[in-house]
């Protein structure tokens, strides 16, 4: 799980572009939109492109992304239980 | 039609180089577009973390703009009356074929929206827009080569029609490693009388 997370944080970064941070700026359980990181709604939907792409994980249901992306804890547990790869 | 309008600044960003007024204020040779716009953004402490989810063609209409409206001591944070009429060739080319090359595989099909909202020209006109608090009239022209007159002619009537009481405008050209940005202000300010024949001479400064 730990890898996991650390492997989310690194892929947020490069995959969002979020050129001022590092890995070690993002805690588990800081929240991803609004007062965390302030991801914006196109983040939102390259964070479910990720899903796909890398873990084989389709959402079909797009409310579902809002607890699912809530935080790097929230996103590993989802992602441990639903993977295809 | 009135045509005493002034151009107050202009802004240049080709051969890896920016220059304010036909002063360089920013070179950084052997760098890929990529890393020189990256550089350019730090050296001129832009301050905008959003400019590095840009694509290419608005970064580089974006910090041409931001260089040009600072200088100019625009007030970001309040309303501004200034028009927007820019133009380039290419179009989102570029950025186009960065999106086909996601989607030609069938197999892996993983179209980017982050890639996808850029594939128009004239987004970036809306990354400058929403900077400086723009709430005016805005048009990006496809052309085949810079066309002074027609720019001339469609921002003079912005000014004269009341539409606005400056217009930012010129060309911003990308393809992979070919890139051009070159803006200029018009208002009632400035020195530099606004026609044709200056504005080529600043373009091809």
């Amino acid at each position: 799980m730990e890898a996991l997370k650390q492997e989310l944080k690194e892929n947020i970064i490069e995959q969002l572009n979020l050129e001022d941070m590092s890995v070690e700026d993002i805690a588990d359980d800081d929240m991803l939109f609004g007062d965390g990181l302030a991801l914006d709604s196109i983040d939102a939907l390259e964070l479910i492109v990720m899903l796909d792409k890398n873990y084989g994980i389709k959402l079909t249901d797009p409310k579902e992304g809002r607890t699912i992306f809530e935080s790097i804890n929230t996103m590993a547990a989802y992602i441990t239980e639903h993977r295809s790869k | 039609m009135n045509t005493n309008y002034n151009i107050s600044s202009y802004c240049h960003i080709k051969n890896q180089q920016v220059s304010l007024n036909g002063s360089v204020i920013f070179s950084e040779e052997s760098l890929e577009f990529s890393e020189f716009i990256k550089a350019a953004y730090k050296a001129l402490n832009t301050k905008y973390p959003k400019f590095f989810k840009m694509d290419n063609l608005s970064k580089l209409a974006f910090l041409a703009a931001d260089i040009l409206l600072k200088n100019e001591q625009i007030d970001s944070e309040k309303e501004n009356d200034i028009a927007l009429v820019f133009s380039n060739s290419a179009s989102s080319l570029d950025t186009d074929l960065t999106h086909q090359k996601a989607i030609q595989d069938k197999d892996n099909y993983f179209p980017s929206p982050a890639v996808f909202v850029y594939t128009l020209p004239n987004i970036c006109l809306g990354e400058i827009s929403i900077k400086y608090k723009l709430y005016t009239e805005n048009s990006f022209f496809i052309f085949e080569r810079f066309n002074a007159e027609n720019l001339m002619t469609y921002s003079n009537s912005l000014l004269e029609t009341n539409k606005a009481k400056s217009v930012l405008c010129g060309w911003v050209e990308l393809e992979g490693e070919n890139y051009e940005a070159f803006l200029y202000l018009v208002s009632n300010e400035g020195t530099i009388k606004h026609n044709k024949q200056n504005i080529i001479t600043l373009y091809n400064t």
